[in-house]
């Protein structure tokens, strides 16, 4: 816990990971040493549910620059869709 | 220092201790086949969890002629792969520095039983596992000597430190009973150079006996050889070397 920089929200989906699809409770955003990613430090992505246990998760790592460019493109889709569903 | 005509042998095994609250927790254990009696050192995992390196690091320091053991500090957070159950500590705020210290105190405890044991113990610790081993030597009275490898968060802002941590380690370093090996990387950002330098004045003040030993050209993790980004060779063999001949002087 070098940072300490570490964000938890509540949420409504699925995610895919090795075991199949699972409904998706929570998200896990920080920012720390990385597992995988070849940088000192990543934004961390965990979409979880804590009521299946640690494995239920689908995980990111992505540099600063790459996770500014993905909420840029999900607020661009987003917005998008508000046009096609207020439409 | 290995004899080419002598046997050799260790055992190294998953184990479980009484840890903080009477918790029994998982721990990771190792150590040479003889009656000994042999040093021991008390392994605090990093950030990224209870995982392979800290497996390896374990064996490595049986190897060495050390009682190892490696306690998985994140067990009460679930089982699992070490990435998943780090994932979900780390969304937690980490874990309690109490219970951190808890922890430590009932390996203490068993390694010190151990009829192979030389009434010598050294923790031994990296990112936040380094903050963790100075933590617990300041805290308790129960170590020969402290090696403490980039641990990050020692020194803390005053409004850095949360209800689980909180009171930054550097702040405890007037009840420091052993002598300190320190390892840090001249590119870390955590510790940086700055944090290193409060850490080493706070020693100073304090009268501790230390060493520190600052390597340019390596960043955050240089001893991890899994991780190619961190690892960086010329300073992970003089640091490795470093270690041992700490071990040598504090535990023998």
């Amino acid at each position: 816990m070098c940072t300490m920089i570490a964000e938890k929200v509540e949420l409504t989906g699925s995610a895919k990971g090795p075991q199949g699809w699972f409904r998706v409770a929570q998200a896990y955003i920080g920012y720390d040493h990385p597992v995988h990613a070849d940088e000192e430090h990543a934004l961390s992505l965990d979409f979880v549910n804590e009521d299946l246990g640690p494995a239920a998760r689908v995980a990111v790592e992505l540099d600063r620059h790459t996770a500014r460019t993905l909420i840029e493109r999900i607020q661009a889709a987003l917005d998008e869709a508000d046009r096609y569903e207020d439409a | 220092m290995i004899d080419t005509g002598a046997y050799e042998g260790m055992i190294a095994e998953t184990t479980v201790i009484v840890g903080h609250a009477g918790d029994h927790i998982n721990a990771y254990m190792a150590r040479p086949l003889g009656p000994g009696p042999y040093p021991a050192v008390l392994v605090f995992h990093h950030l990224p969890g209870w995982d392979r390196w800290y497996r390896e690091t374990t064996r490595r320091f049986a190897a060495e002629g050390y009682l190892a053991i490696c306690p998985d500090l994140y067990h009460r957070q679930g089982t699992g792969q070490p990435d998943d159950v780090a994932a979900k500590v780390r969304a937690e705020g980490g874990v309690a520095d109490d219970q951190v210290v808890g922890d430590a105190q009932g390996c203490v405890d068993l390694l010190r039983a151990l009829p192979q044991s030389n009434g010598k113990v050294a923790g031994f610790g990296t990112c936040s596992g380094g903050r963790h081993a100075y933590l617990a030597a300041c805290r308790l009275d129960a170590f020969d000597g402290l090696i403490n490898c980039w641990g990050g968060r020692i020194v803390t802002d005053a409004d850095d430190v949360t209800e689980k941590q909180p009171v930054a380690p550097v702040d405890y370093t007037a009840d420091l009973s052993c002598p300190v090996l320190g390892l840090f990387g001249n590119e870390d950002s955590s510790p940086s150079p700055e944090h290193v330098d409060a850490l080493e004045e706070a020693l100073k003040t304090h009268g501790k006996a230390y060493e520190f030993h600052r390597y340019d050209g390596a960043g955050h993790g240089f001893f991890y050889d899994d991780r190619p980004a961190a690892y960086h060779a010329a300073s992970a063999v003089d640091g490795w070397a470093k270690v041992w001949h700490f071990l040598q002087r504090t535990t023998a």
